[in-house]
């Protein structure tokens, strides 16, 4: 069912932080996991129980300062669980499928509240940013997201052409929608009625509105594209990380990189340092720290496949690489040849856990 | 080292049921084959992960072969096909990001194969000395 949040005095914060402290008095849900404001005056992900605590909440801050899909798994992957309601973007409800695949997190007692997305800055220039919020989501209407003058959406979003809800228990669908007036929220008939919501008229611009930024988007993204693949075939992998450090932040960052022994971290690339001069003299010189191309290719072979295009690991990198163009460059390609979406079907098996015995019969047999 | 007496190194990871064996019966069959593999046994091809392939490579070697059982004749029943969906991902993978997936091999090679084997490590190895050095020999800054 389709229902409007109606906005008072142009107030959209209050109106959907009314709308989620319904969630918890009608006991929807017994806690929330959404973006709060904390007094320092930034947004951090946090599970409330407390409908006046509340008043904090900002799901519609232009932030992001991880992938939210990861905590998100933290609160629901065990039982006993509560029922909890968590705020995400769309970028986020897709790295909890693929999380869910991974099984870590658990959808079973999750409802998932999903937010389109206006773009958001990195943590940094928000910080610096005096946002002018009626700016910001008077973008929704038109869909024609442009941040504030002289500033830059983090770059994960500038080629992002999912900015909006595909599937969710609830979503708050901002696109098309004068958000001065109301903001159309879609939601089950059984939870409307617990909440005392009727259906509202109409279906708005959002379909057409969404359809008009996809496909900007996506030609931004197929230029981002196009370019960085330039960059591969002349340089290689090593050749475009040149500068990495490897901190692993860009790992670390990643909703989709959940393995807590991962190869990266093990003793197994503590080399011996006559490891490293047999190295040496074989080539003459040796970069390090060593094995950094290794480490991006074997990160790309072990999640490529549900990378779901956030773009935190460019967000969090040292060396301003542009990771997340990389990978979803190259993600893009093989997720194409197992014809698989990250994100799109909790049903839909990870590619490389599943197989056919009939597919590929050439392979192998040259 | 010169390039007209360039010998192409092979990495070898060969399934201990299969290919390892085919590879012994090779020997034992006394069957000729070039030296420039380096075998490696594990118990699968399946337990291949992708990043055993990316290290030789990027340290130079000209070619890394994988071999295991034939589909349905997997020890473990389906490691091979595990395999087979792993390599083709890493292969896109090295071929998007600009390097050449060609002296990446996969080939099924049953213990009663040892010709096959022979004739795979003959055809691999005179393959990657057409292609040449592995660029990534000379390359000290990846």
């Amino acid at each position: 069912m389709r229902t409007l949040i109606p906005v008072e005095n142009n107030d959209t914060l209050t109106a959907v932080r009314g709308f989620l402290k319904q969630l918890l008095e009608a006991e929807v849900v017994d806690a929330l996991l959404l973006p709060m404001e904390t007094p320092a005056g930034t947004i951090t992900p946090a599970l409330v129980s407390n409908p006046d605590l509340l008043d904090a909440a900002n799901p519609l801050a232009p932030v992001m300062g991880l992938n939210a899909a990861r905590v998100a798994g933290h609160v629901s992957i065990r039982e006993p669980r509560a029922k909890i309601g968590a705020v995400l973007r769309p970028c986020e409800l897709r790295a909890l499928v693929e999380l869910v695949k991974l099984q870590q997190a658990s959808l079973d007692d999750l409802v998932t509240i999903g937010v389109d997305c206006l773009g958001t800055y990195d943590v940094p220039v928000y910080a610096e940013l005096d946002v002018d919020m009626a700016a910001y989501l008077a973008t929704a209407q038109s869909g024609e997201l442009t941040p504030q003058e002289g500033y830059s959406f983090r770059d994960g979003c500038q080629m992002c052409e999912k900015p909006h809800v595909e599937q969710a228990d609830i979503t708050l669908e901002l696109f098309g929608a004068d958000l001065t007036i109301g903001v159309p929220v879609s939601l089950s008939d059984e939870m409307a009625e617990k909440l005392g919501l009727s259906a509202a008229n109409g279906d708005g611009e959002r379909g057409k509105v969404v359809e008009k930024l996809v496909a900007a988007r996506t030609r931004v993204r197929d230029a981002r594209f196009t370019e960085i693949h330039q960059q591969l075939d002349q340089e290689g992998v090593e050749g475009v990380f040149a500068a990495c450090v490897r901190c692993h932040n860009c790992m670390t960052v990643c909703p989709i990189c959940y393995c807590k022994t991962c190869l990266f971290k093990s003793p197994v690339f503590d080399h011996e340092p006559a490891q490293y001069m047999n190295w040496v003299q074989r080539k003459g010189a040796y970069r390090l720290p060593a094995d950094t191309t290794l480490f991006h290719l074997t990160r790309l072979n072990h999640m490529a496949l549900s990378c779901v295009g956030c773009g935190m690991c460019t967000s969090a990198c040292p060396a301003d690489l542009p990771v997340g163009q990389v990978f979803r460059a190259i993600g893009q390609q093989v997720q194409a040849v197992f014809e698989y979406v990250p994100g799109r079907d909790i049903e839909e098996p990870l590619p490389l856990v599943t197989f056919k015995e009939d597919e590929w019969m050439e392979v192998g047999e040259e | 080292m010169a390039e007209d007496n360039f010998e192409p190194k092979i990495v070898a990871f060969l399934c201990n049921w299969c290919t390892y064996t085919g590879a012994d019966l090779a020997g034992t069959s006394r069957l000729q084959y070039p030296p420039n593999v380096r075998i490696i046994r594990l118990m699968c091809s399946g337990s291949v992960d992708p990043t055993y392939v990316l290290k030789p490579l990027l340290d130079g070697a000209d070619g890394v072969l994988i071999g295991g059982c034939h589909p349905g004749d997997c020890h473990y029943q389906s490691g091979n096909y595990k395999a087979r969906r792993r390599i083709i991902a890493l292969k896109e993978i090295l071929k998007s990001a600009g390097y050449d997936d060609d002296r990446v091999w996969l080939r099924w090679i049953s213990a009663s194969e040892g010709g096959r084997f022979a004739e795979t490590v003959t055809q691999m190895t005179e393959a990657m000395r057409e292609k040449g050095p592995n660029p990534m020999r000379r390359k000290w800054a990846v």
